[in-house]
């Protein structure tokens, strides 16, 4: 992608890392203001905002060419992991009612959101390419399906690892998670589907379709679940987390946002060559007389 | 009656996974012309006449039927062409009579002309047997009938002689002469080199997805 | 042209109705082998009848959608009126019409089976055949897309419910929700919140899919 763009988006995350993590991390831990004048509201949305913009930039112009970029990206996730998970286990004091095992909200929190936003950048793609047809949005598509599978198997599992200490069950039939679990098995479906379909125009086409059809069901999905659990049992979800301990969630937020954009960013790529390869035109004359097209 | 249109094909290329059925194909026909277009197995005869009939999408090129393109204009192709392809497009489960109504019905046609059609291809009296007991030959016959249903510009046939029997041979002659006289394009591949080069105005060979040779029907040597 | 792709339709099913047969008995032996999962408990049973039922009902659901297909792909009939030209959009409804009807009629059927092994009769016919209706409606819209799609690959017996069955998740809750509201009993008058989101469902997914069909069955 262009310089120019890329270094957009850098600015943007670095704005959003400012605003959202840095300003606090100043504000408890060296008693500065960083704040620049800037209500927490408004920190908060731009942090929000820079973030999400970052992602749409990265996304739309990256034309899978520079390695190193995503790479970067990376790198920079991990790292923002390791503070995250630094904070959330060796800062951050235990919570009220539930002890240690909350700890476990710093990681699962940020795995939501992005769960979340990776099939939502999905669906992006397949409507994107299902309106202009170029294929660059299958490549986006697929690796957004992929990492976004990742991300709520992870979920599951962290919920999972949660639920057990806590209700002492394996599964609790959280709405939220329950809606995570069948969205995992839709769009492992369409992973599914395009192993089967050879042709790659109709791969696409009907990824995008299929893609599409999954998505809307998402919010159907969850209010129904949350009706249908509601007849049983009063649970909540502790979710919510006092204000000492942004620094670990957000911390983590920013590294799986990094790693998400890292990992589409190189799978894109990955898809695009392959693409490239099954769409190449017809050869010239010269190499047809040598048998079929390589 | 069908007034005619022409055909216009220009770097036409499609691809079956790996392999290029159609590499690189141009060619035009003025309408109510009879091309015949032969070549060796897996020259692209069929891939060609899927192509311009609009049932699969070239990979590369373009081509217009009657001015319109096959690509941003399919429906505007398809009301203007026919196909008989391999597939025969029938319901195995229903009468002859039935699929060719269920071909009028989705045409808004009436379903007077269905018994003429149905005697016209020697199936009159198998009309009310389900096409699961016909054999290939009857099936051929039907898809013909639904051809002719259709009341096309352009007629694409697929391999028209394939399967029949020496009167089904003279069917198809009748019935390119009858749709050539009413003024429809007629596209046909074929092995039947001899008979066709008989009814045809024009021809061509295909090999390897490409023209190999293009001229009058009169020229092709058999 | 919808009237057209109908009675095509009704004709092809009409004909092939030892199928329906064949798949009636497929969800009968399906919902005595839950029984066998529970156990000869009557009151249990009872509690789980309405979950049964739409099992039973899902499971054949597969066969069906997937064989309203294969008449349309053997000779690939699909592709011959698509040239003619025929409106995908209408071909779409008319197949996902015939499906549904031939759903309600197989959830009809399965009722006296239900009713029989698992005690689980009621008076409220009418609103069970309501419920019985929405909730196939909201199993046949997206079924015939996905049937369609699955009938041009190879693996479609495998993929078909693969695709299919995260995504009726909410039709299927509210299905045997309101259909055990009407055998056990609605004190509370909860049915209405099921119905609503059945009849969201079906809205929602018969204009989505009908706008969507013609990318599925165009190469």
């Amino acid at each position: 992608m262009k310089r120019n763009l890329f270094w957009l988006a850098i600015a943007l995350l670095a704005a959003a890392v400012y605003f959202g993590l840095l300003v606090t991390i100043g504000d408890q831990y060296l008693h500065a203001d960083l704040s620049l004048g800037l209500p927490v509201v408004a920190r908060t949305l731009v942090a929000f905002l820079g973030g999400l913009a970052a992602v749409v930039i990265l996304l739309i112009a990256d034309d899978f060419s520079n390695l190193s970029r995503p790479k970067a990206l990376g790198i920079a996730g991990v790292v923002f992991l390791l503070i995250g998970s630094y904070f959330g286990l060796f800062v951050a004091p235990p919570e009220q009612f539930m002890g240690e095992t909350q700890r476990i909200m710093y990681v699962h929190v940020p795995t939501a959101w992005f769960a979340l936003v990776a099939m939502t950048l999905a669906f992006a793609a397949a409507v994107v390419f299902l309106f202009g047809g170029n294929h660059d949005w299958d490549a986006r598509l697929e690796a957004s399906i992929e990492v976004g599978v990742v991300l709520a198997f992870l979920l599951c599992c962290q919920g999972a690892i949660w639920a057990k200490p806590t209700w002492g069950v394996w599964w609790d039939w959280d709405p939220r998670l329950t809606t995570t679990a069948v969205l995992l098995f839709a769009f492992l479906g369409i992973l599914a589907l395009r192993k089967f379909v050879d042709d790659p125009h109709r791969r696409a086409m009907w990824s995008a379709v299929a893609t599409i059809i999954a998505y809307v069901d998402v919010p159907i999905v969850y209010f129904s679940v949350k009706w249908w659990n509601s007849l049983h049992q009063q649970q909540s979800s502790p979710n919510t987390v006092s204000k000492p301990f942004w620094i670990p969630l957000r911390a983590n937020a920013f590294g799986i946002l990094l790693l998400m954009m890292a990992f589409i960013m190189l799978r894109s790529r990955i898809t695009a060559l392959r693409l490239k390869h099954e769409l190449a035109p017809p050869p010239a004359l010269d190499e047809a007389e040598l048998g079929e097209a390589v | 009656m069908a007034t005619s249109a022409d055909v216009d094909a220009k770097n036409l290329a499609r691809r079956y996974g790996r392999r290029w059925a159609l590499a690189d194909v141009s060619f035009t026909l003025p309408g109510g012309a009879v091309l015949m277009v032969a070549g060796p197995n897996g020259s692209g005869k069929s891939t060609l006449l899927r192509t311009l009939s609009t049932a699969v999408r070239p990979d590369g090129g373009s081509a217009r039927i009657g001015g319109f393109d096959v690509v941003r204009e399919r429906e505007d192709v398809r009301k203007l062409v026919a196909l008989l392809s391999h597939a025969s497009y029938l319901y195995d489960s229903l009468t002859a009579k039935q699929n060719l109504a269920v071909v009028a019905d989705h045409l808004g046609r009436s379903r007077s002309n269905i018994d003429a059609l149905l005697d016209r291809v020697a199936l009159g009296r198998r009309a009310d047997d389900t096409v699961a007991t016909f054999s290939a030959g009857m099936r051929k016959r039907l898809s013909f009938a639904r051809v002719l249903l259709q009341e096309p510009r352009v007629a694409m046939l697929d391999e028209p002689y394939g399967q029949l029997d020496p009167e089904g041979f003279v069917l198809v002659e009748d019935v390119v002469r009858e749709l050539k006289a009413g003024g429809t394009t007629v596209i046909m591949a074929t092995h039947q080199l001899a008979r066709a080069s008989a009814i045809a105005d024009e021809a061509m060979l295909l090999e390897a997805g490409r023209v190999a040779w293009r001229g009058k029907a009169s020229e092709v040597p058999c | 042209m919808l009237i057209a792709a109908l009675r095509k339709e009704l004709l092809l099913q009409w004909r092939s109705r030892a199928q329906f047969m064949a798949v009636f008995v497929f969800g009968a032996a399906a919902l005595l082998l839950f029984s066998f999962a529970v156990g000869p408990v009557a009151e249990m049973l009872r509690q789980f009848s309405a979950g049964f039922l739409w099992l039973g009902l899902l499971l054949s659901s597969t066969l069906t959608l997937a064989e309203s297909f294969h008449a349309e792909m053997e000779n690939r009939a699909l592709e011959g009126l698509l040239l003619l030209p025929a409106n995908p959009r209408a071909l779409y409804y008319g197949k996902a019409i015939a499906n549904w009807l031939q759903l309600i009629l197989l959830g009809i059927a399965l009722v006296p089976v239900m009713v029989i092994l698992y005690d689980a009769g009621t008076t409220r016919v009418g609103s069970l055949i309501i419920v019985i209706a929405l909730g196939t409606a909201g199993l046949s819209a997206p079924g015939t897309l996905y049937a369609a799609m699955t009938a041009q690959v190879r693996s479609k017996q495998t993929l078909l419910p693969l695709l299919l069955f995260p995504l009726i998740v909410p039709a299927l809750l509210a299905s045997v929700k309101a259909t055990s509201l009407i055998i056990l009993g609605d004190p509370m008058n909860q049915s209405s919140a099921w119905i609503i989101l059945l009849v969201a469902f079906d809205a929602i997914y018969w204009s989505l899919c009908g706008l969507l069909f013609g990318r599925v069955v165009e190469e």
